[in-house]
């Protein structure tokens, strides 16, 4: 198999013109593959450029140096066929969350002239969506009427109904309780299982990027590059009940070993 | 008496003290009527100059409007400029405060001199005075577009057009709504600094005239005119607004 993503020796930097080496460098020589609808985790200390990597990765920022492929090609414009997830659910208040699901095909072709043709497959595409993340019947509603966790599941949802070929996360599970999160791990797992696309996943939680990853990569402090890659070869499909054994312990604190060498070097 | 009755009712109850302490302090203090004439001699001189007050207040409030339709489209169209370009904006700004620094009621006579007195001098003043804050209101709103749904939607492809139509108008109505009870009330400060220096109709003329005949009574009638006129036009505005962009007020901060 090919990789569907690729940094390859990838160097970003910050605040100089034109992004050359003398701005502040967020990531140096970063180098990372992802095959096609491989579920690919990326942890870190703070600051470590991972949202760089995200932006690197779907085109929306261009390195000096080193190039970035998607499918084989080096990108040199946004990607088109990304869904992103952030840490905010960033909903249009003044849209109801059926509406604000429909938001990426009113943009991304061929969705966007076919609009008016197919607006109500493209709602009943949405209320199935909504339906399989929990939200069934909600989408009548503004997002200011949801809860936290359910705000991130539509915007979780915004990200996946374009049905796009790559999905990036950067964080999305960081502003919720623990309950909700492993709510979403596990909607995220079927999403995952169901429609086989390409997964990044930016993170801090290490217990989610295991329970989550086929592979887990771990970045040093600033300027980021990888410093170890852990493939997580238990079974799928994972319950809940696997984050308690002690082979995910293991793992996690193997990562957690890396995390602290990467903070202190 | 409830409470959601009590706040309707406060406004009139809070007008018709500030109206009864003011008359009250006039016979109280044996002021002089021409020096600080009480609410019940204007409620007078309403009556007794019902037709020029009418008509002039009528007249005020066309070069008000008209002047302040123009800023409206003018400060919106400008507003999305601005905000559209980083570039645009750090060059525009400086001129546009230095123009608002500027008090209007020294470009009144550039505008008698181009114009002529009356109708026109009068709309553009109060056109010049209210753009500023419609044209600050739509970049800000503009230039506060939240950078991961910018990223949410340049990863989808969206050209810098798409972003502006389905995320940067929506988002600055509130800020545009909002401007527009400032503009509105500024609209009339420009029509009536206008009559008031070079004009033979509107309220700032009758009240001048009123002056020269020292009418004490009649000129207070002209603010009390304006006054009622200005709170008409901001309640319109206030109500647009919350027609248009409900979804930006749900806060329950001011509410109780």
């Amino acid at each position: 198999m090919s990789a569907f993503v690729a940094l390859d020796g990838v160097s970003h930097s910050y605040g100089a013109v034109g992004g050359s080496a003398e701005g502040t460098l967020a990531v140096d020589g970063l180098t990372i593959s992802v095959e096609a609808g491989e579920f690919v985790a990326v942890v870190g200390p703070s600051g470590c450029g991972k949202s760089t990597l995200m932006k690197l990765a779907t085109g929306l920022q261009f390195p000096f140096k080193g190039a970035v492929r998607i499918a084989g090609n080096v990108i040199r414009s946004p990607v088109k066929i990304a869904g992103m997830a952030f840490q905010a659910p960033t909903l249009l208040p003044w849209r109801t969350t059926l509406d604000n699901l429909l938001l990426p095909l009113e943009i991304v072709e061929p969705h966007r002239s076919e609009m008016r043709r197919r607006k109500p497959e493209y709602i009943e595409r949405a209320r199935k969506l909504l339906a399989s993340v929990g939200l069934g019947g909600l989408g009548g509603k503004y997002p200011w009427e949801l809860s936290g966790g359910m705000q991130q599941r539509t915007s979780l949802c915004r990200a996946l109904i374009h049905e796009p070929q790559l999905l990036m996360l950067d964080e999305p599970f960081a502003a919720l309780d623990a309950f909700t999160r492993e709510e979403l791990w596990c909607v995220i797992r079927d999403l995952h299982a169901a429609r086989k696309i390409t997964v990044i996943l930016v993170t801090h939680d290490l217990r989610e990027a295991v329970f989550l990853a086929d592979r887990v990569f771990v970045m040093s402090s600033r300027p980021g590059r990888i410093i170890a890659e852990r493939p997580i070869e238990l079974p799928r499909p994972r319950e809940l009940d696997v984050t308690f054994t002690p082979a995910f312990s293991d793992i996690v604190q193997e990562l957690r070993g890396h995390i602290v060498r990467a903070r202190q070097g | 008496m409830s409470q959601q009755l009590l706040i309707r009712a406060s406004p009139w109850i809070f007008t018709i003290v500030t109206a009864l302490v003011w008359e009250a302090a006039c016979r109280l203090f044996q002021i002089p009527p021409f020096f600080l004439p009480p609410p019940t001699a204007i409620a007078e001189a309403f009556v007794e100059f019902w037709g020029p007050i009418y008509r002039n207040s009528l007249y005020t409030l066309s070069t008000t409007l008209i002047g302040f339709g123009m800023a409206v489209g003018f400060g919106l169209a400008l507003g999305l400029v601005v905000g559209w370009s980083r570039a645009i904006y750090a060059g525009l700004y400086p001129l546009m405060i230095g123009f608002n620094a500027v008090p209007k009621v020294a470009v009144v006579p550039i505008l008698v001199l181009w114009f002529g007195i009356g109708f026109i001098p009068a709309v553009l003043t109060a056109f010049l005075i209210s753009f500023f804050p419609i044209v600050v209101n739509v970049a800000t709103g503009l230039a506060t577009i939240e950078p991961e749904l910018e990223d949410v939607l340049k990863a989808l492809g969206a050209s810098k057009l798409d972003i502006m139509r389905k995320v940067g108008i929506p988002r600055t109505l509130p800020y545009f709504f909002g401007s527009l009870k400032v503009a509105i009330t500024l609209a009339f400060v420009g029509s009536v600094i206008s009559e008031s220096t070079a004009s033979n109709y509107g309220i700032g003329n009758l009240m001048l005239q009123a002056q020269a005949r020292f009418e004490v009574p009649l000129i207070f009638a002209g603010l009390v005119a304006l006054a009622v006129e200005g709170i008409a036009m901001y309640g319109l505005m206030a109500i647009l607004e919350n027609r248009m962009t409900g979804w930006a007020q749900r806060s329950g901060f001011a509410q109780n």
